[in-house]
C-alpha cells in the first residue's frame, strides 16, 4: 500500500504509487464537461470518478464540516466529497480527492485549503487532495499535467462546451424526449476513442469534427412554437451545477423555456486574459504577458472553430466570442474586474441581451463577493440602457427555499413570455444604439 | 364569463369574483393557518351565492398558490404579475407598487421600463416579523398598530432583517424603552428594509399605490411609509381591496376555457397537496419507553430539596433580566430553591420583577432574611439599579457557577436562551473558550416559542408534539427568517404540526452546533456537558443535540433558572458579604414606594447626539441606557490610550490644500473602505499636485439613510453600504471631481502569500457608478491602479492625471514618490504609536486588547463605538497593524492571500506571544473573507492558550451583545490572572 508522504510544508502528496492504487474523486460541476474530463484522466492511467450524488447529506455533511458562512458551493463541493468519501462505497485509504484552484482574490481559492481543514476535523487527514489548477499551485510526484494531456484536457472543454451548447438548442424542441442526450453519449464515446488514439484534439480535427456534431443535432426532430429563451449566468459553481442551483435548467424546461447557457471556454480565455490585462494596468513580466496572449490565442482558435462549426446550420445559433464579449463591457466594468466571473459575468448578460435573450437569471451562492459588484451591482445598469432586459437575481444557500427561488424565476419568465414578440424583431444592432458610452 | 382569482400567500388566502364586466363580485380575505388549499377550497364555497350554475375562467396565484395549482390541475399566475396587471386596470397612473405580504416584499416600477422585484432571501418574512415583533410585545399586530400612532420617537433599528432589528428591539425593551415608540421603530425597520433592499437605485416618485395585507390593516406602518418617501395624499394611495390586489390580477388574467363552478370545487377540494419533495429527518424518539429512559435519566439533576413552607433562615436572591423572559431564584445557603419564578418579561421587567420581589416577601415575611442579592442578563444594569442590588455579574460568569453546582467538573457548557446561545468551554477551572451567536443566528429559542403560540400553543405543548414524530422535516439552520419561510413551505407540503416541531428544535440544535460552537463531533465539546436555558427545558430540543452530538449530556431540573441561581451563588460565595450589612435590595416597604418613569432623550455631549432612554427611580436612583460614552453619566471619558481613535483623528485631519496651493482644484474622497488605509497616500499626491482634497462627512447613520435607496446587493457589508453616503454627500458638496480607485491589489507587507484587496474593497467604485445615477452630475474617476508596484504606479499614474488633468508627467511621479513616502511615514507612525501604547499598559498594568479587523473598522458608525467600550473598562486598546510587522511571515493553514486579513494572523500570533494581551477580531456582517479568517484566527489564539472572541458589527447600534462578551472576555481573564480553580 502506498506510504503517505509529506512536502516541506507538511502537505501530503499524492504520489506515483497512490496513482495506481487510488481512486480519484471529484465534484460534479458540469455533466458533461466533467464525464470528458474524467475519460481524460483514465486515458491517462488515473482511476477518476466524478460524483453524481444528489442527496440532503450532502448539504448536511457540508454544514458540519465547513464554516457555515463559507459560500454554498464550497459547501457543496466539500460537503459531497466528504459525503463520498464516509458513505462507505470507497475504501477511505484508497481515495484521493480532486477539486479545481483557480487563484485570484475571490475566497473561491481557499476552497482545498477548507477541504483539508475539513478533512481532519471529519479524521480523514490522511486523504490526500489534488489541485487541479493552470497556475502551477501545489504540485504532486503522482499527478502532472502534461502539454499532451492539457491538450485533451482544453479539447475536451471544447467538445464538452460544443455538445452542451447543441443539446440545449434541441432539448426543449425535440419530438423525442432523451434524443439530444442520446447523441450527446454518443459524440462523448466517440471523441474519447479519438482522443485516446491521439486523434480529434487539434485544431484541423475539430475543424471536420464539430459540424459533423452540429449537423447531427440539427437533424433531431423538432416541434412546436418557439418558447422563451432564458439565459444563465452567475457564479460559475452554481450556474453550472445542477446540485447546485436546484435543477435550474430542468425547472426551465418545464417551465416551457429555452435555457441558454454561455460556456465554460470564455471563462477560461478569461482568466488567462486576466494575467496579460495586469501587466497592462500595473505593469509586470512582459515575457508572462506574452506567454498568456499566446495561450489565450490558442483557445480562443479553438473557439472560432466551434462558432464557425455551429453557423453551419443554419437552425443552430452560434456562441458569443471572446472578443465580442469584451468588447461589450467598457462602460460598465474595467478590464482589471477579474476576481470570481469579474467583468465577464456582466458581458454575458450584456451578450445575452444582444443575442436576444434579455431573460437572464443570474445565479449567486448567498453573499458572493464578487457577484455584489459584476451580477447584482450591474443590473440597475443594464436596465437603464436595455429596458427591455429582464434579469432576475437568485440567491442560492443551504436555508434558501426551494419554492422562493422558483418564484422569483416564475415571475422573470411571466414578464419574458409577453416579451416574446419584442424579442423575435429584436437585432443587436438597435440595441448597441441605445447603449450609452461612459 | 365570469374571472375569478384565487391568491394564496405564505399566511393568508384571497378570492375574488369578477362579474362579466370585470365589476367585484365577490371577496374575502382570510388566514389559513397552514391549511391554504382546504381555506381556498372554503372560499371557493363561500361564493356559491354569485357563483352556483356559472361558469368561470380562474387563475391561482401567490407563493402558496404554486403547489396547490399543480396539485388540482388549474391555470397559475405569478403573484407580481398578476399584481401588476390588477394596477393597469384599476390605478392606470401609478408610477409604483409597494406590496407587502406575510413573507414577501414587492415593488413594481411603471412608467420607462416595467421593473418587478420581490424582497432577497435574506429580508423575508414582513408580515411574519410584524407578528412576532407584536408577540414581543405582547400585543396583537392591531394593537401594536394603535401603539404606533401614539409614538414620540423613532429609535434607530437595524434594517437588514428581521432578526437583526429584533437584536436592536429587545434591548431597547428590556432597558425600559416606551412601547409606543418601540412599536413606531418597528414599524420604520420595515420601511427601511423595502426601500433599502427593493428600490435598488430607482428613485421611488410619483403616484405610489401601497398594497397588501399589512398595509392595509395597519395605519401605522402606513404612516411611516409616507413620512419616509415624503408623499402627500394624492401620491400616496391605499385603494379599496388593496389586500386583494393579487388575487383580482389573478382574475383579471384567467383566460381559456372556463370551469362550470361544481367542477372546478371539486378539482380544488380533491386535490392531493403532498409533492413529497419535503426532505426529512429520522424521529427523535422511536419509543414511548425510550422517551421515558431518558426523562429518568435527566430528573436526577436537580438542586437540593427543602421545604420552603417550613425554612427560616438566610438566603440568597438572584435575578436573570434575560431578553424575552425574566427569571428570579431565592436560594439557600446549601443551595435549595425556596421560590422561583420563570416568565416573560412583557418588555417590562422592571414591573415583573417588582410584582415577583412583593410576593416574595409577602410569601417569606421575617421568617427568611435575604442576605444578598445579584443580578445577571440583558437588563442587568436596569433592574440592578431600579431595586439596589448588591451585585450584578455578566451572565456567562453566573451561568457557569450554576453549571459547576451540578457537574463540578464540568468541560463544555451550553446555554441556549431566548435569544442568545453561550457555550463555554472549561479547562483546568477556568473558561477556556467563549463561544456566542452572532446577531444572525439569534432568537432561535424565542422564535420557535413565538411560532408555537402563532399556532394557538404553549411552548411546552408544542414541544411534546414534535416527540414522537416519525418524520421530522429539514428546516435549514441558517436564521430564523430562513426556518419561517421553510415553515412555510413545509405546511404547504403537507408536513404535520408535529413534523414541524421536531424540526424546529432539531433546526435549533443545528445551529447552535455548527454555527456557534462549529463542532463536528462530541469530542470536541468534551466529556461532561452540562445544557441548560430556558429552550433546553424543552426534551425535543435536549434530544436533539443529544442525537446531533451522539453523547449524553446532563441537563439540570432547573435549566431555564441556572442564571438566577448562578447569580444568587455567585453572591452567596462573594467574598466577605456574609460578614457585611444586609442587602441593599430594596425593602419591602421601599417597594410600596416604587416608581419608575421612562423617558427619552437625545445627549448633547457630542456629534454622537446619543439617542438615551433614561429610567427614573424613587429616591432619585437613575439609570440611563442607549449612551456610548461615560459622558452623560457625568463622568469623563476614559482616558486609556485608543488606538482607533487615534488613528481615526490622524486621517480626518487629512483634507485641505496641504502644502500646495490647489490650483488645479478640489478632489473629493470618500471617507470609508480603504480610502481608511490609504488616505495618507492620496492626501500626499494630490496636494503635491495642487489638487485641494475634500473629505465626505464622517459617516452616521443619516448618511447611510442618504444611500441606501442605490444600493443594489442588500448582503454585502455595512461599510460598503456606507460609502453610497458618502458620494451622495460629495456630490452634493459640488467638488470638481470625485476620485476613488479600483484597487485589486493592495500593499504587499510581506507577510502573505498574495496582496490582494476583497473583492467588494477592490471593485465597489464600479458598483457605484453603476447605481447611483447622481454621479451623472459629477466627474467621477474610477481608474484601476496598483499600489503594489512602485514604479509601475509611478508611470500609470503619469499617464492617467495627463490625460484626465492635463499634468505633467514628471510632476505625478514626483508626487507618487511622495505619496509613498507619505504612506510608508504613517504605517511606521501607527506602529510607533502602537509601541507606546504597549509600554503605557505594561507600565500601568494594564491588560491590552489588540482590535482586529480592517482599516475601516475604525469608523465610529462601523464599529459603533466598541473602542470606547473597550477602554471604558480600563483596557489599552490598539488596533492589528500597529504589531503585524513585528512578526515575519509564516506558512497558514488557508491561502493568505489578503494584506488586512493577513495582519490579523499575524496580531493573532504577536498576542500569542505575550501574557498581557487578548485579541479581538471585529468582523462586518456579510464579510465573506472573514469565513476563513476566522477559523484560522481563532485557530492561533487557542493554540497558546488564549481567548478568542469575536464581535460581529453591521448597522445594529445596540451593544447589548457586545457588552456581554466584552464582560465575559475580562471576566475570563482575571479568573485565569487569578489561577481560579
Amino acid at each position: 500500500m502506498a506510504e503517505l508522504t509529506y512536502d516541506k510544508t507538511g502537505r501530503l502528496l499524492f504520489t506515483k504509487e497512490m496513482k495506481k492504487e487510488y481512486t480519484l474523486l471529484m465534484p460534479q460541476m458540469l455533466p458533461v464537461t466533467f464525464t470528458f474530463l474524467r475519460r481524460v484522466f483514465e486515458l491517462y492511467g488515473y482511476n477518476a470518478e466524478i460524483l453524481t450524488t444528489t442527496h440532503r447529506g450532502i448539504v448536511d455533511t457540508g454544514l458540519k464540516y465547513v464554516h457555515n458562512d463559507t459560500c454554498y458551493p464550497a459547501l457543496l463541493a466539500i460537503g459531497q466529497l466528504l459525503d463520498a468519501v464516509k458513505s462507505g462505497k470507497y475504501d477511505d485509504r484508497k481515495v484521493a480527492l480532486m477539486i479545481t484552484q483557480t487563484g485570484g482574490g475571490c475566497r473561491a481559492s481557499n476552497y482545498i485549503h477548507l477541504l483539508r481543514k475539513a478533512l481532519e476535523k471529519a479524521g480523514l487527514s490522511h486523504v490526500p487532495v489534488i489541485s487541479l489548477n493552470i497556475s502551477g499551485l501545489e504540485k504532486n510526484p503522482g499527478f502532472s499535467l502534461s502539454v499532451p494531456m492539457v491538450r485533451r484536457l482544453a479539447a475536451a472543454m471544447i467538445y464538452g462546451d460544443f455538445l452542451t451548447w447543441c443539446a440545449n438548442q434541441i432539448r426543449p424542441y425535440e419530438v423525442r424526449k432523451g434524443a439530444a442526450d442520446l447523441l450527446i453519449t454518443h459524440w462523448t464515446d466517440e471523441i474519447v476513442t479519438m482522443l485516446g488514439h491521439g486523434k480529434a484534439m487539434s485544431k484541423k480535427d475539430m475543424r471536420r469534427i464539430l459540424p459533423e456534431i452540429a449537423a447531427d443535432f440539427a437533424q433531431i426532430p423538432r416541434d412546436g412554437a418557439p418558447k422563451p429563451r432564458v439565459g444563465i449566468v452567475g457564479e460559475i459553481y452554481v450556474k453550472f451545477a445542477p446540485l447546485g442551483n436546484n435543477n435550474l435548467e430542468e425547472f426551465l424546461l418545464g417551465e416551457g423555456c429555452e435555457p441558454v447557457v454561455p460556456g465554460l471556454t470564455d471563462f477560461l480565455i478569461f482568466k488567462i486574459n486576466n494575467r496579460s490585462i495586469d501587466v497592462g494596468l500595473y505593469r509586470g513580466s512582459k515575457l508572462k504577458k506574452a506567454f498568456c496572449d499566446v495561450f489565450q490565442k490558442y483557445i480562443e482558435g479553438l473557439q472560432d472553430v466551434m462558432i464557425d462549426a455551429i453557423k453551419t446550420q443554419p437552425s443552430l445559433r452560434p456562441m458569443g466570442r471572446f472578443s465580442d464579449l469584451q468588447r461589450l463591457i467598457p462602460g460598465y466594468l474595467g478590464y482589471g474586474n477579474k476576481m470570481g466571473e469579474g467583468w465577464l459575468l456582466t458581458a454575458e448578460m450584456l451578450e445575452l441581451i444582444h443575442s436576444g435573450v434579455p431573460n437572464i437569471v443570474c445565479t449567486q451562492p448567498f453573499g458572493c463577493l464578487p457577484n455584489h459588484v459584476a451580477g447584482k451591482g450591474m443590473i440597475r445598469r443594464l436596465k437603464d440602457d436595455y429596458p427591455e432586459s429582464n434579469i432576475v437575481a437568485i440567491d442560492y444557500d443551504p436555508g434558501a427555499t426551494r419554492i422562493n427561488q422558483e418564484n422569483r424565476v416564475k415571475l422573470m419568465i411571466a414578464n419574458a413570455r409577453e416579451q416574446i414578440p419584442a424579442a423575435a424583431t429584436h437585432t443587436p444592432e438597435a440595441s448597441r444604439q441605445t447603449q450609452r458610452a461612459r | 364569463m365570469y374571472k375569478i382569482g384565487i391568491d394564496i400567500g405564505s399566511t393568508t388566502v384571497k378570492t375574488v369574483v369578477l362579474g362579466e364586466n370585470g365589476e367585484l363580485l365577490f371577496r374575502l380575505y382570510e388566514r389559513h393557518g397552514s391549511l391554504a388549499r382546504q381555506k381556498a377550497a372554503e372560499q371557493l364555497r363561500a361564493a356559491e351565492g354569485v357563483l352556483r350554475g356559472k361558469t368561470a375562467q380562474v387563475a391561482i396565484t401567490g407563493s402558496a398558490g404554486v403547489g396547490v395549482a399543480k396539485a388540482a390541475k388549474l391555470p397559475f399566475s405569478q403573484e407580481v404579475y398578476a399584481t401588476a396587471a390588477a394596477v393597469r386596470r384599476h390605478i392606470p397612473d401609478a408610477d409604483a407598487v409597494i406590496e407587502l405580504g406575510g413573507e414577501d416584499a414587492k415593488i413594481i416600477f411603471f412608467g420607462g421600463a416595467l421593473e418587478e422585484r420581490m424582497n432577497g432571501s435574506c429580508a423575508g418574512g414582513t408580515g411574519a416579523f410584524i407578528d412576532q415583533m407584536a408577540t414581543l410585545l405582547n400585543a396583537t399586530p392591531q394593537e401594536l398598530d394603535a401603539l404606533s400612532l401614539a409614538h414620540e420617537r423613532i429609535y434607530p433599528i437595524a434594517s437588514r432583517c428581521g432578526v437583526f432589528a429584533k437584536s436592536d428591539i429587545q434591548p431597547i425593551l428590556n432597558q425600559g424603552g416606551r412601547r409606543e415608540d418601540v412599536a413606531a421603530s418597528i414599524f420604520q425597520a420595515v420601511v427601511d428594509q423595502t426601500v433599502a433592499g427593493l428600490t435598488q437605485g430607482r428613485e421611488l416618485t410619483g403616484k405610489i399605490v401601497f398594497l397588501g395585507g399589512p398595509l392595509t390593516f395597519l395605519h401605522g406602518l402606513r404612516q411611516r411609509f409616507v413620512e419616509t418617501l415624503e408623499l402627500d395624499a394624492e401620491h400616496a394611495v391605499f385603494p379599496e381591496n388593496a389586500d386583494c390586489f393579487a388575487a383580482i390580477g389573478a382574475a383579471i388574467i384567467a383566460d381559456g376555457a372556463g370551469f362550470e363552478y361544481n367542477n372546478l370545487l371539486e378539482m380544488l377540494e380533491n386535490a392531493v397537496d403532498n409533492d413529497g419533495s419535503t426532505d426529512v429527518m429520522p424521529p427523535l424518539f422511536e419509543s414511548a419507553a425510550e422517551y421515558e429512559k431518558f426523562s429518568a435519566r435527566h430528573a436526577k439533576a436537580a438542586p437540593t430539596e427543602i421545604d420552603a413552607d417550613a425554612y427560616s433562615g438566610d438566603a440568597y436572591l438572584g435575578i436573570d433580566a434575560g431578553s424575552t423572559t425574566t427569571k428570579l431564584a431565592l436560594v439557600t445557603p446549601d443551595g435549595g430553591i425556596l421560590y422561583s419564578h420563570y416568565g416573560a418579561n412583557m418588555g417590562d421587567p422592571v414591573a415583573v420583577v417588582r410584582e415577583k420581589l412583593l410576593e416574595i416577601y409577602e410569601k417569606f415575611g421575617e421568617r427568611v432574611q435575604i442576605r444578598g442579592s445579584a443580578v445577571t442578563g440583558y437588563g442587568e444594569e436596569l433592574i440592578k439599579n431600579a431595586f439596589n442590588a448588591d451585585m450584578g455579574l455578566v451572565e456567562t460568569m453566573a451561568h457557569l457557577a450554576a453549571a459547576r453546582h451540578f457537574e463540578p467538573e464540568v468541560d463544555f457548557i451550553i446555554d441556549i436562551g431566548g435569544q442568545d446561545v453561550k457555550c463555554f468551554k472549561i479547562r483546568n477551572g477556568a473558561v477556556d473558550a467563549i463561544m456566542l451567536n452572532e446577531a444572525c443566528s439569534s432568537g432561535c429559542g424565542s422564535f420557535v416559542e413565538t411560532f408555537a403560540k402563532a399556532l394557538g400553543y404553549d411552548i411546552a405543548d408544542f414541544a411534546k408534539l414534535g416527540l414522537f414524530a416519525e418524520k421530522p422535516v429539514n428546516l435549514g439552520s441558517r436564521c430564523t427568517v430562513f426556518m419561517n419561510s421553510s415553515v412555510k413551505q413545509a405546511q404547504k407540503d403537507g408536513a404535520t404540526v408535529e413534523a414541524i416541531s421536531a424540526g424546529l428544535s432539531i433546526s435549533v440544535v443545528k445551529n447552535a452546533v455548527y454555527k456557534v460552537i462549529r463542532a463536528a463531533s462530541a469530542d470536541d465539546l468534551g466529556a461532561k456537558i452540562v445544557t441548560q436555558g430556558g429552550t433546553f427545558l424543552n426534551d425535543a430540543v435536549l434530544r436533539a443535540f443529544e442525537q446531533e452530538l451522539g453523547r449524553e449530556v446532563r441537563r439540570p431540573t432547573i435549566a431555564g433558572l441556572m442564571g438566577a441561581y448562578g447569580a444568587a451563588l455567585s453572591v452567596m460565595n462573594d467574598g466577605g458579604r456574609a460578614m457585611r450589612a444586609p442587602t441593599t435590595l430594596l425593602s419591602q416597604a421601599e417597594l410600596a414606594n416604587f416608581t419608575h418613569e421612562v423617558r427619552p432623550v437625545t445627549c448633547n455631549g457630542c456629534t454622537n447626539h446619543c439617542r438615551m432612554t433614561v429610567n427614573s427611580f424613587d429616591g432619585g436612583r437613575r439609570f440611563i441606557s442607549g449612551n456610548r460614552c461615560s459622558r452623560p453619566l457625568g463622568l469623563e471619558k476614559s482616558a486609556e490610550p485608543n488606538m482607533m481613535k487615534w488613528k481615526y483623528d490622524k486621517l480626518r485631519a487629512l483634507h485641505g490644500k496641504g502644502n500646495g496651493d490647489g490650483s488645479r482644484g478640489v478632489i473629493g474622497i470618500p471617507f470609508g473602505l480603504n480610502m481608511f488605509e490609504n488616505l495618507p497616500f492620496w492626501y500626499e499626491f494630490f496636494t503635491r499636485l495642487n489638487f485641494e482634497i475634500a473629505l465626505s462627512p464622517e459617516s452616521s447613520r443619516g448618511l447611510y439613510i442618504k444611500g441606501q435607496r442605490t444600493i443594489p446587493s442588500d448582503t454585502v457589508c455595512y461599510p460598503a453600504k456606507l460609502l453610497h453616503g458618502h458620494v451622495e454627500a460629495l456630490v452634493d458638496a459640488g467638488v470638481d471631481a470625485i476620485f476613488y480607485p479600483c484597487l485589486p491589489y493592495n500593499f504587499d507587507e510581506g507577510i502573505s502569500d498574495n496582496h490582494y484587496n476583497c473583492p467588494v474593497v477592490a471593485y465597489y467604485p464600479e458598483l457605484l457608478a453603476a447605481n447611483m445615477t447622481r454621479l451623472k452630475q459629477a466627474r467621477f474617476l474610477d481608474p484601476y491602479f496598483g499600489l503594489h508596484n512602485k514604479k509601475g504606479f509611478a508611470i500609470k499614474a503619469a499617464e492617467y492625471f495627463a490625460r484626465e488633468f492635463g499634468v505633467p508627467a514628471k510632476e505625478t511621479k514626483a508626487a507618487a514618490k511622495a505619496a509613498f513616502d507619505a504612506y510608508y511615514a504613517f504605517r511606521a507612525e501607527v506602529r510607533a504609536e502602537g509601541m507606546r501604547c504597549v509600554a503605557y499598559a505594561e507600565e500601568h498594568g494594564k491588560p491590552i486588547i489588540v482590535a482586529a479587523g480592517r482599516p475601516y473598522h475604525t469608523d465610529p458608525e462601523v464599529n459603533h463605538g466598541i473602542d470606547e467600550l473597550i477602554t471604558s473598562y480600563g483596557l489599552v486598546l490598539i488596533t492589528e497593524d500597529a504589531v503585524s510587522s513585528i512578526l515575519g511571515r509564516e506558512s497558514r493553514r488557508v491561502l493568505n492571500q489578503w494584506t488586512y486579513q493577513a495582519r490579523m494572523y499575524n496580531a493573532a500570533r504577536w498576542v500569542a506571544t505575550r501574557r498581557d494581551a487578548e485579541l479581538i477580531q471585529l468582523v462586518s456582517f456579510g464579510c465573506g473573507t472573514d469565513a476563513v479568517t476566522t477559523d484560522e484566527v481563532r485557530e492561533i489564539l487557542e493554540k497558546s492558550g488564549n481567548l478568542y472572541t469575536q464581535f460581529k458589527i453591521d448597522d445594529i447600534n445596540n451593544l447589548g451583545a457586545v457588552r456581554i462578551r466584552l464582560r465575559s472576555l475580562i471576566a475570563a481573564m482575571g479568573q485565569r490572572k487569578a489561577g481560579v480553580a
